[in-house]
């Protein structure tokens, strides 16, 4: 992996090449499509690297069991779909409690339920905000190309090392089996983070879980000269557990404010033609590819249209589709559900800003056509 | 060293009801650790929810209380990571043959070397005395108020059956056993289960007219009886060593895998 390789890949494979590059050597997880190519793929890779790979027994077990082997200072992930990722909310949840570093690959596919497992939706989108019970701050990125697709892994492997959290790669069944060019550059191109570990010396009192001015928590690996608590309980700087009204609420504060605070630094997004554009595409993942070909196709006609493509879906980059879309006559909201990120965009906005949906969820992948659709409604020029 | 030195005194007073048989496993579980002379910095102790959970933050080792019935997932993560550390898993009835009943039974097989402790004491605790998968028929429980009509478990055979090389169990009573039994398991070289019938007086105690904690204690005292005793005695519930068999352990395998990989890795990138 150390000198630039070009390969003809689905994305499901940029995404575990991009896992291999930024570190990945713990994989736990549990077939499901349409993710179930991860997996595969980890099963020949990890071993020949010297990592470990475990099929567990269940999508939980998957997700518990990542979380076990980060706190022994490994880098960890877990790929699953829908139902698993439903599964795996409340371990998500004490990852978050707990702040274990970990990412979880979600290739969407139709729901709810078993819904359509081996055709595209954008469903989960709000799932992967507030699936897990309680008041948190959760960080999920997407890719709508295979070179995308490795650098947002390798990017959601840097986040979570970062603020020790769990980071959510929200994929899509287009995304994750087509196939495409990906170049993985050489090792060193793009930098990854290791986590801050303790610099706190055997035998002096470390506390787990009192964060720095920065509010990071450097770690120490299990097994190693600090022994502590991990607990999904509220907890105090020594993790262990307490229901102190002033412990809990600064717990809280800490765990939503190291995300929200840094919404600006987690932010990604890519922009086409925004300088002039009258009206602005929103879009992300494999929808975004329909939205792309819309934008160059009127452009080209003289019509002036942009797009913004959403990388960061949470935290929700507010400020910056303000920033890009003030502007705009009209934005269109294009994506592969009921409006998750729609809503996002209107209350980013407010009134009077005209913003519009333009969907598909039948398991097919918007078209442009279907889009150009949409465009010509919201002009008033009919169907 | 003293007990002392295992404990995290700074989180005492314990949570524990007068009574309760919980704390006699954990000084139990400390002495097997001392006569073992195990360095504590190699103990990870991996603990799901319920009362028998917070075992785990009472002892100063690294100590990982998660979810309810998950200890033994998060454990699997922890042990194929770091082969060389010792991971003890207490778990109580509920949390782990309840809730957790797929990773008890999936851990076995695998014969991943963890040690299982499960505190039996046949009744949620935490939650105020609902009835769990140990109860047995015919139990009083808040949830069960005219009695249950669940079959049990009997924790012994169905590890056996599921795969676990090593296989006990003693009661509170048997205090010298308990130590014992956990040393061995911690020693075993797979995936052990030590079964701890433990009393609950507070719930299960009071709900079953079983007496107090001295009384149940010598309920445990007379109703059970060693493995090699138990055909003259058919009626009492046996203790002891049921498995000790080798089966080949899991994190030794995935070495083996990992050679084998590397030897063939070329050709599979």
């Amino acid at each position: 992996m150390t000198a630039k390789t070009t390969k003809f890949v689905q994305g499901n494979e940029a995404c575990v090449e991009g896992a291999l590059y930024a570190g990945l050597d713990f994989f736990a997880g549990y077939p499901i499509t349409p993710s179930t190519e991860i997996m595969e793929l980890l099963a020949r890779r990890l071993p020949a690297n010297g990592g470990k790979f475990i099929q567990m027994e269940d999508e939980i077990a998957s997700m518990c069991a990542v979380i076990g082997a980060s706190l022994t200072g490994r880098k960890v992930l877990t790929a699953t779909s829908g139902p698993g990722f439903s599964l795996k909310q409340e371990a998500l949840g004490f990852a978050v409690m707990a702040e274990i570093p970990c990412v979880i690959v979600n290739v969407q596919r139709g729901g709810p339920s078993t819904g359509n497992p081996t055709h595209v939706a954008q469903g989960d989108v709000n799932q992967a905000r507030w699936g897990t019970h309680g008041d948190h701050a959760i960080v999920a990125l997407t890719a709508s190309n295979h070179q995308d697709v490795f650098a947002m892994t390798v990017e959601a492997f840097n986040i979570a090392e970062t603020y020790r959290t769990p980071v959510i790669l929200l994929l899509d069944e287009v995304v994750g089996h087509m196939r495409e060019r990906l170049t993985v550059p050489e090792a060193g191109a793009i930098p990854l983070v290791e986590r801050l570990r303790t610099s706190v010396r055997k035998g002096v009192d470390y506390h787990p879980y009192l964060p720095r001015d920065d509010g990071r928590l450097p770690m120490s690996d299990f097994g190693g000269v600090h022994r502590y608590n991990v607990t999904g309980l509220f907890h105090d700087m020594w993790g262990f557990p307490s229901d102190n009204p002033g412990v809990v609420h600064g717990l809280i504060r800490h765990l939503m404010d190291k995300i929200e605070n840094n919404a600006h630094r987690l932010a990604h997004y890519k922009t086409y033609h925004l300088q002039d554009a009258e009206t602005v595409l929103i879009s992300y993942g494999s929808a975004a590819r329909s939205a792309l070909h819309v934008t160059e196709n009127l452009r080209a006609r003289g019509e002036r249209i942009g797009l913004m493509e959403l990388q960061t879906l949470w935290p929700f980059p507010a400020e910056q589709v303000a920033r890009e879309c003030g502007h705009a006559k009209q934005v269109v909201v294009v994506e592969m559900n009921t409006g998750h990120m729609c809503q996002m965009v209107r209350a980013a906005l407010g009134p009077p800003a005209r913003v519009f949906l333009a969907n598909r969820m039948d398991g097919v992948l918007i078209t442009p056509t279907d889009i150009k659709a949409h465009l010509r409604l919201i002009a008033g020029r009919g169907v | 060293m003293s007990v002392q030195d295992y404990i995290r005194e700074r989180f005492f007073p314990h949570i524990w009801c007068p009574g309760c048989g919980h704390g006699t496993v954990l000084n139990n579980l400390v002495r097997a650790v001392e006569t073992l002379g195990l360095d504590k910095n190699e103990i990870v102790m991996v603990s799901g929810i319920g009362c028998s959970s917070r075992i785990a933050g009472y002892l100063d080792f690294h100590t990982l209380h998660t979810l309810h019935g998950r200890a033994l997932a998060f454990a699997t993560g922890v042990k194929l990571s770091r082969p060389e550390l010792n991971v003890i898993v207490p778990m109580g009835d509920g949390d782990a043959l309840a809730i957790g009943g797929n990773h008890f039974i999936h851990a076995a097989r695998r014969n991943i070397n963890i040690t299982a402790i499960v505190m039996n004491n046949r009744i949620y605790g935490m939650t105020g005395g609902q009835f769990s998968p140990l109860s047995g028929e015919a139990t009083t429980a808040t949830t069960a108020p005219f009695g249950t009509i669940d079959p049990d478990f009997d924790t012994v055979a169905l590890a056996t059956a599921a795969g676990a090389s090593y296989v006990a169990r003693t009661t509170t009573y048997h205090v010298q056993e308990i130590r014992k039994r956990i040393a061995e398991a911690i020693v075993h070289p797979g995936f052990a289960v030590v079964e701890v019938m433990s009393q609950c007086p507070t719930y299960f105690g009071r709900k079953n007219k079983q007496g107090d904690a001295v009384e149940m204690l010598r309920r445990y005292k007379e109703g059970t009886v060693p493995l090699d005793k138990q055909p003259a005695d058919p009626e009492k519930i046996p203790r002891g060593v049921f498995v000790q068999r080798e089966r080949p352990e899991y994190c030794k395998r995935y070495e083996h895998l990992v050679q084998a990989a590397m030897t063939d890795g070329a050709a599979l990138t």
